[in-house]
């Protein structure tokens, strides 16, 4: 047995208390879980702190919260693994989960969020036509797919700390775009369309996400959500040709256009062309909003005359709109999803590293 | 200590002067670097959510450049080639059969990728293949006094397990141990592994700013004299867009980015103006002084 310090955050709103930090030593062997120490301390030392959980085996999603800063399942996080991520000392900190509003202690309103934005993805299959007669016949591979989404929890993790959000609380965020993938991604599903125009028409939609790869990392379950997302905005813009009100579509085309072109990136050509074009009454007002960067970046000569109206670096990259245009033309695009067919050789995915 | 060489685009684009400085650094760290100047963009991720495909093939290009010049060691200094960069190549090495067709795609051209190359960001190569005691033994001019704070962009310190960090390579503790070496103090602050918002500045621009805004402040108000980060995209939204991001957040910033060759270069005895901190959009006016061409707050003095 070894004995193991938990800071918990501890705040009731109603109170009108400021938050506090409360230390509880939990005597308790280090492969027992971060969920067993605070319900230990709930037990023997405190009765009021307030933990949702249920399954203690990572399946329920209900005991989501921060440790060490980082979202995690309370369940199935070691308490001797915590300790040795810890940014005070040896202390476990344990906060509650972040984009959401504390009801007490570790406790966080999933309704007034998670779920809000779930609901809003429309999660149910909107099959097209009658049902068949007998079940439904879909490709072996479509089904692996979405089992990837389908084994999400709804824990909240990603939603927690998810970069976008945290700026746009309207953003409909990681869980329920992973969500409204399982559905894009069913063959069974007739409104793909309607989902794909919806989601990339909201300016809180796809193209609202920042990549910033938080949710990966999240997600105890593997889900991974911005992979989802990424995909969702390559169905829409490729498959679909979505032409978005939020510049999504446009600013993939311009970008792929841009490498055509030029092999290196020109982007005194990308940002205008992500509005349209230089000309384009949507380019004009954000050229002018953004005079005082732009007068700025001439007078530090970081942006020359020349340099913005040509691209020195152009003539040698013949060989790379050759290839471009080769990829592009073909009828059929490769697509290799790790979630469904794995490493071939693990010890050579340890080597490139 | 040769490295096959990829700059990138913005480092020769909107940020010339991270370029410029990485050449004049090397030569100090005995790097030399083979540059692969026929290597195209990397996608920026940009590209993947158009055609994985098309991703795929731009990239094991680079690394089939990379290899025909028979160094197993690329260096880039962009976290987001870094990342981008990294996804394809887990593709491309986990799959022989789809490795052979994006290779398919190469053929042309006469090139293949065949496994034989690690890419690895200037601060993994300055930690891992250079060693921090190496780096400390050159340092000219330590950065007492001076505090920067690291940071890193989420392309290199996401996905962790995609990205090689774990308990033997804590690569998400690079800068800090880097800027510690180069005798400067760290600031820790709520966004050393947050977003600069970049990705999204055509999409939503308030959003992008934001992020840019609120994490400069957090360093503002932690004491920072100046930030580092090794991603010239960060650096586009950090110092570029900083004026805008000023105007979204409401405040006053005025917070000095530079780029991690320029912070190695000034610690290595080069000179502010070689190492192109009169490009900036916001002047470093805080890191140095201009007169004298030193780093703010040498020993025995007050940090300005």
């Amino acid at each position: 047995m070894a004995e193991f310090t938990l800071k918990i955050r501890r705040f009731l709103p109603e109170s009108g208390e400021a938050p506090f930090w409360q230390e509880f030593d939990v005597d308790l062997e280090g492969h027992r879980s971060v969920l067993e120490g605070i319900l230990t301390a709930k037990a023997k030392e405190d009765g009021s702190i307030g933990i949702r959980c249920s399954c203690r085996a990572a399946i329920c999603g209900s005991c989501g919260v921060r440790i060490n800063g980082r979202p995690r399942l309370a369940c199935n996080t070691h308490l001797d693994e915590a300790v040795k991520d810890s940014p005070d000392g040896g202390k476990i900190v344990v906060e509650p989960m972040g984009n959401m509003p504390v009801i007490k202690d570790l406790i966080v309103d999933m309704d007034a969020v998670h779920w809000k934005k779930v609901r809003r993805v429309t999660p149910w299959l909107l099959p097209e036509g009658p049902p068949p007669e007998r079940e439904y016949v879909v490709p072996h591979e479509a089904m692996v797919d979405v089992t990837q989404t389908m084994a999400c929890i709804q824990c909240g993790a990603c939603v927690s700390d998810c970069l976008s959000m945290e700026v746009d609380p309207l953003f409909i965020g990681p869980a329920a775009l992973a969500k409204a993938y399982r559905f894009v991604g069913d063959p069974r599903d007739g409104a793909h369309y309607e989902r794909l125009k919806d989601l990339a028409e909201d300016p809180a939609g796809i193209y609202d996400c920042t990549h910033c790869f938080n949710c990966i990392d999240a997600c105890p379950k593997g889900v991974d959500p911005m992979s989802q997302i990424m995909r969702l905005r390559r169905i829409a813009g490729r498959d679909h040709e979505i032409d978005d009100r939020n510049n999504g579509y446009r600013h993939e085309h311009a970008f792929v256009e841009n490498i055509e072109k030029n092999g290196l990136l020109h982007e005194a050509d990308l940002l205008p062309d992500s509005y349209g074009g230089k000309m384009h009454p949507r380019a004009v007002p954000e050229l002018i909003d953004s005079l005082p960067v732009v007068t700025k970046g001439l007078a530090r000569g970081k942006i020359t005359p020349r340099k913005a109206l040509t691209h020195p670096h152009r003539r040698h990259y013949k060989d790379v709109r050759k290839l471009v245009q080769k990829v592009e033309a073909k009828d059929e695009v490769l697509e290799l999803n790790l979630y469904i067919v794995g490493y071939e050789d693990e010890d050579q995915k340890e080597e490139s590293l | 200590m040769k490295v096959a060489y990829w700059p990138g685009c913005v480092s020769r684009g909107f940020t010339p002067e991270l370029h410029g400085a990485m050449e004049k650094v090397a030569p100090l760290l005995d790097l030399e670097l083979i540059e692969l100047d026929r290597a195209s963009c990397c996608g920026a991720g940009v590209i993947s959510e158009h055609s994985q495909e098309l991703a795929d093939t731009l990239n094991a290009r680079t690394f089939a450049l990379a290899e025909r010049t028979g160094e197993a060691l690329m260096m880039n200094i962009c976290s987001t080639c870094q990342g981008s960069m990294g996804e394809c190549q887990e593709r491309l090495d986990a799959n022989s059969e789809y490795r052979g067709a994006i290779n398919d795609n190469l053929r042309d051209e006469g090139l293949k990728y065949d496994r034989a190359v690690t890419n690895k960001n200037l601060a993994w190569v300055v930690v891992e293949e250079i060693g921090l005691d190496e780096l400390r033994s050159r340092v000219k001019r330590p950065l007492s006094g001076l505090k920067v704070g690291p940071f890193y962009g989420c392309y290199i310190v996401r996905p962790r397990e995609r990205l090689g960090i774990d308990e033997e390579r804590p690569r998400h503790t690079y800068l800090h141990q880097i800027i510690e070496a180069l005798g400067g103090t760290v600031i820790d602050y709520a966004g050393v592994y947050k977003c600069c918002g970049f990705p999204i500045i055509t999409m939503n621009k308030e959003a992008s700013l934001k992020q840019a805004g609120r994490h400069l402040g957090d360093a503002v108000d932690a004491d920072a004299d100046c930030l580092v980060t090794p991603c010239p995209l960060c650096h586009l939204n950090l110092d570029l867009q900083q004026p805008l991001a000023e105007r979204v957040v409401g405040r006053e910033l005025n917070l000095p980015v530079l780029h991690l060759p320029q912070l190695l270069g000034l610690a290595l005895g080069l000179e502010p103006k070689e190492l192109g901190l009169g490009r900036h959009v916001v002047k470093p006016t805080s890191v140095i002084d201009w007169t004298q061409a030193v780093v703010a707050g040498t020993p025995g003095e007050a940090a300005a």
